[in-house]
């Protein structure tokens, strides 16, 4: 569902994406680790349509269309997500309000008719039960004095919500305790399916633990430098990223 | 302004005036009227050369020939404000049309401690306690639209609340405008709270739909002994037409507090000032507005706080959304006395400019003579920040609709403040239907 090629992209004229290649089939979960500032964020934002970052060389295609030639919203609208490190919040908003805006762009795009307020708040509860947050915030400002943890739940409600194709988890475990990390993998977990792509970026293994994906890149100086298996994501853990520099140093 | 039409303008006051000064009333009354008189027929219509005047020009209300009236231009039914009444019968309701107190359309409060009449009711019944309150709230401060309410003010709101009450029903003051002729309106509240005393009073301002320009010269006396609690909604939704001059002066005694929230919503002229004095020891004030504008209209808020006393607190918070070529005025007047150590006080003027030709000019003028005081003051002209406007991007909805939900979440929040669920309900509807880029 999404084919990346030589993908290349710099922000403020540095290059930190270098020729990024990736394939992620419907289904798939695909971790991407890597030292910090090796550009995982980068990649993450470069796919949501941010755009602060330029996009030099490459292409990407997600379900067939040219995902580069896209604003961001439509790229949203066609099934893109991605989940924040550091979600915004947003003053006087409410998160029923917000994600039913949202959600009813994404169906009207798909010829869908638009959910009225009361059938919302129906779906919106039923998605909150789903991922474990209190409905209470449901009218809460989005994620104006949300702990960490709340935030990156509420970036996982999103999900449920807007039910994408390819969800984008960026360093969903970033600042999260055991039991808030928890919580927001199991979330993911209750929205992986066979149509659904995940591509989870993360510095630890520890996530990939509770989100157990099929496939491991590792990203260094803007390329992926090594794919695996869950136990790659394992042997990291033990070595450390050094073990990849050194590996790359004597190749 | 020529001189001539200021002059004649005048001149159909004047008369009113010597109209009034015809009709019997107490010898306390005429002497504050015949100093108002004296006063009106003495001072000038400001221009923008005086300074709390500077970006406020009046010249369209002073040629606009308005004629002060002694009755309602017409009558109005209960159907006719049902958009407006408050029907929770916990609250008091006093209903004025045009100005004048309309007994039928309004639900007089009864609980101990509290008296609430209209002013023609209480001056009629020789009140003691407004006769020593009315007029007081206003030593030295008077400008002419001060004076010409003095000279012509004949009804509007008494509320007094004896020592020690704490009222529970809210006091929605409804004023009506019908706009069925060109008048003017001269509308006297007085506001007086004992010793820790407490009540809750909504002053609305709404107009009848369409009709004629008016002008609505407000002014408000407020007096809050020691520990009094005053929390006081305003809310100016005039015709489109209409020029709305409010002042409301606050006098606060030790350990009182004032709790206002402003709401500018319609006119094409509001001014609405708040002069507050506090004058004993661990008084507060918290004065937040929400004012919004579009078309050529304009709204502006002066607000002034004197700490004449040691450890008193002040916090001014004003947010206003401006479209097309409208224009919006803030300021904030801080006086800190010599002696007034310990003061906190912070001001905050956040606004949001939807056109390029809206124009807000916003000052602070703060005056400190103590040196052990904490005050701060800011201004924001408001772009909606880029990573908020990605953020909906992201999820698959428009800039430009970012930009009004933004929009509507920026006003909203000021009347997510507001407390009184009937109120908050309604300010709410209004910055739904103006703002949010979606309907349902």
């Amino acid at each position: 569902m999404l084919e990346i090629q030589n993908l290349h992209a710099s922000v403020e004229g540095n290059d930190i994406l270098q020729g990024i290649n990736l394939t992620v089939n419907p289904g798939e979960v695909h971790a991407i680790m890597g030292p910090n500032g090796s550009g995982k964020s980068t990649l993450a934002q470069v796919l949501s349509g941010n755009d602060a970052y330029e996009v030099t060389e490459g292409s990407a295609t997600f379900l067939g269309v040219d995902l580069l030639e896209l604003p961001a919203e439509e790229r949203a609208r066609l099934g893109m997500f991605m989940a924040f490190q550091y979600p915004v919040e947003i003053p006087g908003i409410s998160n029923a309000y917000f994600l039913q805006a949202a959600l009813n762009e994404i169906r009207k795009s798909h010829d869908l008719e638009e959910l009225d307020s009361l059938e919302f708040r129906g779906l919106l509860q039923e998605k909150m039960d789903l991922v474990a947050i209190d409905r209470a915030f449901a009218d809460r400002p989005v994620n104006q004095g949300f702990s960490g943890g709340e935030k990156k739940r509420n970036e996982v409600l999103q999900l449920a919500v807007l039910e994408p194709r390819l969800a984008i988890l960026d360093e969903s475990d970033s600042g999260l305790d055991i039991d808030a990390l928890r919580i927001v993998a199991d979330g993911v977990n209750k929205m992986r399916n066979k149509e659904r792509g995940f591509i989870v970026v993360t510095h630890y293994q520890r996530l990939l633990n509770h989100i157990v994906p099929d496939v491991v890149h590792v990203l260094y100086k803007g390329r992926i430098v090594k794919t695996g298996g869950k136990e790659l994501a394992l042997e990291l853990e033990k070595k450390g990223y050094d073990w990849v520099k050194e590996e790359l140093a004597t190749a | 302004m020529t001189e001539t039409a200021a002059a004649s303008e005048k001149q159909s006051y004047l008369a009113a005036i010597e109209q009034l000064k015809s009709e019997e009333s107490p010898d306390w009354l005429r002497a504050l009227r015949d100093a108002g008189a004296a006063k009106f027929a003495q001072l000038n219509f400001p221009t923008r050369k005086d300074e709390d005047w500077r970006f406020t020009n009046v010249a369209p209300l002073v040629r606009s020939n308005f004629e002060a009236i002694s009755a309602p231009t017409a009558d109005v039914d209960a159907a006719a404000v049902k958009e407006f009444s408050i029907t929770d019968a916990s609250w008091g309701e006093l209903v004025f049309v045009d100005g004048f107190f309309s007994p039928e359309l309004s639900r007089i409060p009864e609980q101990a401690g509290l008296t609430v009449q209209s002013l023609r009711t209480a001056i009629a019944n020789g009140d003691a306690s407004l006769q020593q309150h009315l007029g007081k709230g206003l030593n030295g401060s008077a400008t002419i639209f001060g004076a010409m309410n003095a000279a012509l003010a004949q009804d509007g709101a008494f509320i007094h609340v004896e020592k020690n009450a704490a009222i529970e029903s809210s006091i929605h003051l409804l004023y009506v405008s019908t706009g069925s002729a060109a008048v003017a309106t001269n509308v006297r509240n007085v506001i007086a709270l004992g010793v820790h005393a407490e009540v809750t009073v909504v002053e609305d301002y709404v107009a009848l739909n369409g009709g004629q320009p008016y002008f609505n010269n407000v002014v408000t006396e407020v007096f809050l002994a020691e520990g009094a609690q005053l929390r006081r909604v305003k809310i100016a939704d005039e015709n489109a037409d209409a020029f709305h001059l409010a002042t409301m002066r606050v006098h606060q005694d030790r350990s009182s507090g004032f709790h206002s929230q402003s709401f500018l919503l319609n006119g094409k002229i509001v001014r609405n000032q708040l002069d507050i004095v506090l004058d004993g020891e661990g008084a507060e004030c918290n004065c937040t507005g929400l004012y919004l504008t579009d078309g050529d209209k304009l709204a502006d808020n002066l607000v002034s706080v004197d700490h004449a006393k040691p450890n008193c607190q002040s916090w001014l918070g004003y947010k206003g959304v401006l479209d097309d070529a409208s224009r919006a005025v803030f300021s904030g007047q801080v006086m800190v006395r010599r002696d007034s150590q310990q003061t906190n006080s912070d001001q905050l003027n956040q606004n949001l400019l939807l056109s390029d030709k809206a124009t807000i000019d916003t000052k602070p003028l703060l005056e400190i003579f103590a040196d052990d005081v904490k005050c701060t003051h800011g201004a924001t002209i408001g772009q909606h920040p880029k990573e908020i406007i990605f953020y909906f991007r992201s999820r698959g909805m428009s800039e430009a609709m970012a930009r009004g939900m933004l929009t509507y979440g920026f006003a909203d929040e000021r009347v997510s403040e507001v407390t009184l669920k009937p109120v908050r309900d309604r300010l709410e509807k209004h910055v739904f239907k103006r703002y949010s880029p979606i309907q349902d």
